[in-house]
C-alpha cells in the first residue's frame, strides 16, 4: 500500500473541508472497498479522511419513512427491528451483503457513494425511490446513480443519510457470486400504491438501472406471469468469467419473477 | 510517526505505526501476536478475524489507526490465565474441527461472535451462513459446524442437548 496522510475530523464541516480542498483526498467510511483498493495500489490518495468520528450512525422510523444515517453498518441495518417492521426486504438485503465481519464495518453511505455495479444497496435505493441526503442537498436516487462507480456527488460532498419510503411490499433476489457474495444479478422489486419499480444491479455495464418494461407490466398486474414474456436484451450487460452477457440477461428475468413471487 | 492506543486482550498498548499500517500488521509485527493469520489478504478468507469492540472484523481490512481507542480480542486472549481453553477452543479440539489449522484462529473468533450474537439458539443453517466469511482450504467445515453447535450451550450456560 502506498502511504498517505490521515485525518479523523470530528465535525462534518471539517470533513467536507478536507475532502473539498484536495481532489486526491479520499473519504474512509467502513473501508470494506477502499482498503482493498489501496492494498492493490489501484488508488493513491494524498489524504484519507476517516468519517468514523462524525456520529452519522443510526436508523429512525417516522411515519412511513425510514432514515438511515450514512455511517450505519450493514449489520446494524440488518438487525434494526423498527426498520424490519417497515421495510423487511431492506433489512433482508443488508443481511446478505458480504459476510458477518464485513457487515460489522461496511456502511450504507460508503456503498452508495462507491456505486459498485454489483453492489446491493444501489438496487434498494433505486427501487424504493430513496432520497440521498448530503451535507448540502437532497438527491433523488433516480438522479444519484450516473454509471459504474459514478454518482451525482460533487468533490467533497458527503452522504449524511438515506431516506427510504416504505413500499406496500417488496423483495430483493440476488444471484450471488459465491466467493465475493456480490450480485452477479440482483433485482429489487418494490410495489407502492398503483406503481411498481424494478431495479437491477450486477447486470448492467453502467451499473444499477430501472427495468421500465417490467415496471409497466407489473404496475398493470403484479404477478410473475406478467413479466414472463419480457425479454431483457444482453446488449450493455456485463460479461466476465463468472457469467456471460446472455446469461446475465436471462438471470434478470428469473430474479425479477422470483422477487415478485416473494414480495412481502 | 502516528501513535495508536488500544487495548489488546485486556492490556493497553500505545504503538507507533505508519498511516498505512493494517491492524493485522500491528498485532503480528508490533505486538508479536502471530496467532492472527493473514491468508488471502483480500478480505475473503477470514483467517485474520479478530474482535473489535466485541464484534468480528477482518483485521487485514482495517487500518491500525481505525482501531485507535478500541478494545481488540485475538485468539491469544481466549484461554484463561491457567491455560484452560475457551469453550469454543475446547469444542474445536473435541470435535477435531481442524486439519492444517491455518484458518482456525479466524474460525474460532468468528464462531464466538456467532454464538454470542445468537442467545436464543443457533441452527446448523445459521452456523453455515455465519461462517461465509471464513474459508477452510482443507474443507473441514463439517466438524467446525459440529464444534460450534456443541459450544453454544456451554457458552450460554445451558446443558447440552442429548445426542
Amino acid at each position: 500500500m502506498y502511504d498517505f496522510a490521515y485525518q479523523k475530523p470530528s465535525s462534518l464541516a471539517d470533513a467536507v473541508k478536507a475532502l473539498s480542498a484536495d481532489p486526491e483526498a479520499k473519504a474512509l467510511a467502513g473501508g470494506m472497498t477502499l482498503i482493498p483498493v489501496l492494498k492493490q495500489r489501484l488508488n493513491k490518495p494524498t489524504v484519507v479522511v476517516d468519517l468514523a468520528k462524525l456520529g452519522l450512525v443510526g436508523v429512525s422510523v417516522s411515519g412511513n419513512t425510514v432514515t438511515i444515517s450514512g455511517m450505519t453498518t450493514h449489520g446494524a441495518v440488518a438487525g434494526d427491528a423498527g426498520l424490519k417492521g417497515k421495510i423487511p426486504s431492506l433489512t433482508e438485503l443488508a443481511s446478505h451483503i458480504g459476510d458477518e465481519a464485513v457487515r460489522h464495518r461496511g456502511t450504507i453511505g460508503g456503498s452508495l457513494a462507491n456505486n459498485d455495479p454489483a453492489a446491493d444497496y444501489p438496487a434498494a435505493a433505486l427501487a424504493l425511490g430513496a432520497t440521498i441526503k448530503t451535507d448540502r442537498r437532497s438527491i433523488k436516487a433516480d438522479d444519484f446513480f450516473q454509471g459504474m462507480f459514478a454518482t451525482a456527488l460533487e468533490q467533497g460532498e458527503l452522504i449524511t443519510a438515506v431516506e427510504f419510503p416504505a413500499p406496500e411490499k417488496g423483495a430483493y433476489e440476488k444471484f450471488r457470486n459465491p466467493a465475493s457474495r456480490y450480485a452477479i444479478v440482483g433485482v429489487y422489486v418494490a410495489k407502492t400504491a398503483g406503481r411498481v419499480r424494478v431495479a437491477v444491479t450486477g447486470a448492467g455495464q453502467n451499473g444499477v438501472f430501472r427495468h421500465t418494461a417490467m415496471e409497466q407490466a407489473l404496475s398493470a398486474n403484479f404477478a410473475p406471469d406478467a413479466i414472463a414474456g419480457i425479454a431483457t436484451p444482453p446488449d450493455g450487460m456485463n460479461s466476465d468469467i463468472h457469467a456471460s452477457a446472455e446469461y446475465r440477461a436471462h438471470l434478470v428475468g428469473v430474479m425479477a419473477k422470483r422477487a415478485v413471487a416473494r414480495a412481502y | 510517526m502516528p501513535q495508536v492506543t488500544l487495548t489488546v486482550n485486556g492490556k493497553q498498548h500505545t504503538v507507533e505505526v505508519e498511516n498505512r499500517t493494517l491492524l493485522v500488521e500491528l498485532l503480528r509485527e508490533k505486538l508479536g501476536l502471530t496467532g492472527t493469520h493473514v491468508g488471502c489478504d483480500t478480505s475473503q478468507c477470514g483467517a485474520c478475524v479478530v474482535h473489535v469492540d466485541g464484534v468480528s472484523a477482518k483485521s487485514c481490512t482495517m487500518l491500525a489507526l481505525q482501531a485507535d481507542g478500541t478494545s481488540v480480542l485475538t485468539i491469544e486472549g481466549l484461554a484463561a490465565a491457567d491455560g484452560a481453553l475457551h469453550p469454543m477452543q475446547e469444542m474445536f479440539r473435541e470435535h477435531h474441527a481442524l486439519q492444517c489449522g491455518f484458518c482456525t484462529p479466524g474460525m474460532v473468533m468468528s464462531a464466538i461472535d456467532l454464538v454470542n450474537s445468537h442467545p436464543q439458539g443457533l441452527t446448523e443453517k445459521q452456523i453455515r451462513e455465519g461462517l461465509e466469511g471464513n474459508l477452510c482450504r482443507c474443507t473441514g467445515y463439517h466438524n467446525i459446524v459440529k464444534a460450534i453447535a456443541a459450544a453454544w450451550p456451554l457458552m450460554h450456560g445451558r446443558a447440552a442437548a442429548a445426542e
